[in-house]
């Protein structure tokens, strides 16, 4: 077998940097070294934050008030709230099916989330999205998408606004799975921001799945950041679990995109606790062993960064308690919110298929 | 008025569009100093510049998907399919995405894509460059279909989907780009939904769309010659559909013939004639009737071609059947 066809190994603890790493483009620094402590609390509070808002959104699930699919994004937390936190409200994110995170760490209300999760007018989408269609243009968040690899070229399309014609230094996250990476799409829109050098960061969560398929069958590289070679462009391994290397690996990515030197193709490493959705009854022994899911639990982004902020005395454990419980409290309210909120209206089953005043 | 071609049409709407609103943007294969294989952008990048419009790598889906980004976020996608054929590469994006979006959101989203596509045989290009797709996208709510048949419509609509903010599939037709109009002088726009009634009359009606328009006037004459008053509607647009003007000229002359270039199973022929017999039925003297391409790809041999496109002498022919003309 040649080397190509090593697959990844999951041991989950160690995560070795591939040797085609093309971290050497970018700018050397020492770990942990920009991230502020202000910046890493609220990290923490919006990973939490995340998470809280998930288990309950799997109760409701479970009791049927959420229907259809829904993924959980336990887990993988650390990356969207780094990624959130590096970012400004005027950058933009596209995003997945697995999107709640994605949209609380763009800054989304967990009151309008839960009640979207409800199909309730006051949603984000005014209930017509779901779970797989949350988007706050407001904030930048230019919506989760039910098809995999469904942002991909939408980013390329911001990157186009930014870059092309407004001419800004606005960047775009663009958060996919291990499994996007096997679209064509994926290739068609690397390939064209990196030919027009848009600041695009294309951050790839490889959480080694893609619904029931372990990505020893469906990937024959180690690294999927090793696809960046195929553009021309940074390419970088990261561990997804670890919110300080996410840290360093986003700022500089996003710093190179701001500056006008196109786009990073970042593959985080990481793992998603639950199944691919609610309700999926063969994630536990069946496609994943026990065994393995319990080596992930044990690298928790969330409880490591407990750890890291506590050790480095950036927070003691009443800040943390405190943070939690007033969490826990914005979520019931949420929960609240969203029951007494209104169902659509019956006209509205016709309204927003085309936008109707127009220009002309 | 001044006497134009069609690609010239084209040309003219879009750097006049271009000019009033610096968020347009154009991007396609082979758009910028060739300006497309019909000429349609020629001389765009010479006025505008680079970051008005660009070259693409053969990438259907990212264009239209970037068509997509980019109209989210604020900018005028003007894309280019080489071939409406090629749209097959991305309908994900143009189905799922372009679509879908706003209403996904609740209408959060605006999304100001033209996708411009010349369709259509008549030239050799066989099975895969030949082809009229325009009822898989009428099908889809949350896209509009424009199908202009002249240099004046081309002008006038393509106009209007610049400053439309939804999703608009704009379908050329490749036989047409050499043909002249009139066209006039001074800025107008023709709004989506109006039919254009391209020859009064009062015996029959023909609805036809495209270069089949063409086809239907030359048959019009003909008949004309015949005793026949054949009255040609062009409804212009497919999605808004001018549904009053159809069912008033039928109302009128009481028969009606749907020409259309397509494949006839599930063809706008198909949904015409069914709304005709929702609102006209008692008005009508004869049953509709379809002429389309046949429900077969489009060949490549000149003979096979020629008998698949709707001929002026099938319009005819159709035309005395549903009048009981022999």
């Amino acid at each position: 077998m040649t080397e190509a066809f090593l697959w990844i190994e999951i041991d989950g603890i160690n995560i070795t940097k591939p040797k085609y790493d093309m971290s050497d483009k970018l700018p050397d620094k020492k770990r942990g070294q920009i991230a502020d402590n202000n910046s890493l609390l609220r990290i923490y509070e919006q990973m939490l934050r995340i998470r809280l808002f998930e288990q309950k959104a799997q109760e409701l699930y479970v009791q049927g008030l959420v229907t259809g699919s829904m993924h959980i994004y336990t887990g993988q937390e650390a990356i969207a709230a780094t990624a959130g936190e590096l970012l400004r409200e005027t950058d933009t994110i596209t995003s997945t099916h697995r999107g709640h995170g994605h949209c609380i760490a763009k800054g989304g209300q967990t009151d309008k989330m839960m009640a979207e999760l409800l199909g309730r007018k006051t949603g984000y989408c005014g209930g017509k999205g779901g779970s797989m269609h949350m988007a706050d243009f407001t904030k930048g968040n230019l919506g989760a998408n039910g098809m995999v690899g469904g942002g991909l070229a939408i980013s390329v399309g911001a990157g186009i606004t930014n870059a092309i014609i407004k001419k800004n230094d606005s960047v775009t996250i663009c958060f996919f799975g291990e499994g996007a990476t096997n679209e064509g799409v994926f290739h068609e829109s690397l390939n064209l921001a990196a030919i027009w050098k848009l600041p695009v960061i294309f951050l790839c969560e490889n959480n080694l799945y893609q619904v029931f398929t372990s990505v020893k069958e469906s990937l024959p590289v180690k690294d999927v950041s090793v696809r960046a070679t195929s553009y021309g462009i940074p390419g970088i391994t990261c561990d997804g679990n670890d919110v300080i290397e996410l840290y360093d690996v986003l700022e500089s990515a996003i710093g190179r995109a701001r500056n006008g030197q196109g786009p990073t193709l970042i593959e985080a490493k990481t793992y998603r606790w639950e199944g691919h959705y609610t309700g999926d009854g063969y994630a536990r022994g069946g496609y994943r062993s026990i065994e393995e899911i319990d080596l992930w639990k044990a690298k928790d982004p969330i409880a490591r960064m407990a750890k890291y902020v506590i050790e480095s005395a950036i927070a003691d454990n009443e800040l943390l308690e405190k943070i939690e419980a007033g969490l826990k409290d914005e979520i019931e309210k949420a929960i609240h919110f969203a029951m007494e909120s209104p169902w659509p209206d019956d006209e509205d089953l016709y309204k927003d298929v085309f936008y109707e005043k127009e220009e002309v | 008025m001044t006497v134009i071609k069609y690609s010239q049409a084209i040309r003219d709407a879009i750097a006049e569009e271009m000019r009033i609103d610096q968020n347009v943007f154009v991007m396609g294969q082979d758009v910028e100093t060739m300006g497309g294989v019909f000429g349609c952008t020629k001389g765009i990048l010479e006025e505008f510049g680079h970051d008005r419009i660009r070259n693409t790598p053969i990438s259907e889906a990212v264009i239209i998907g970037a068509g997509v980004g980019g109209a989210l976020t604020g900018t005028r996608m003007l894309v280019e399919m080489q071939y409406v054929d090629f749209i097959l590469h991305a309908m994900d994006q143009t189905i799922n995405q372009a679509a879908k979006v706003r209403y996904m959101t609740g209408g959060k989203a605006t999304v100001p894509l033209i996708i411009r596509a010349q369709q259509g045989s008549g030239r050799g290009n066989g099975a895969q460059h030949s082809q009229n797709l325009e009822a898989l996208f009428c099908h889809m709510p949350g896209l509009k279909v424009v199908m202009p048949s002249t240099p004046y419509d081309a002008k006038g609509l393509l106009k209007t989907a610049v400053r439309d903010n939804n999703p608009v599939l704009f379908f050329e037709h490749k036989v047409l780009y050499n043909t002249k109009g009139e066209v006039p002088d001074t800025d107008y726009t023709i709004p989506f939904g109006k039919a254009d009634i391209k020859r009064s009359g009062k015996d029959v009606t023909v609805i036809a769309t495209s270069w089949m328009v063409l086809k239907a006037l030359e048959a019009a004459e003909i008949l004309e010659k015949q005793g026949i008053d054949a009255e040609i509607i062009d409804p212009r647009t497919l999605v808004p559909l001018d549904k009053e003007t159809i069912i008033n000229s039928v109302k009128k002359t009481g028969r009606a013939v749907i020409v259309h270039e397509a494949h006839e199973v599930c063809g706008i022929g198909a949904e015409i004639a069914f709304i005709i017999m929702e609102l006209a039925i008692d008005w009508l003297d004869a049953p509709v009737k379809r002429v389309t391409s046949a429900q077969a790809p489009i060949p490549y041999s000149s003979k096979l071609e020629k008998l698949t496109i709707p001929s002026v002498d099938r319009i005819i022919d159709a035309v005395k059947e549903v009048m009981y003309i022999k």
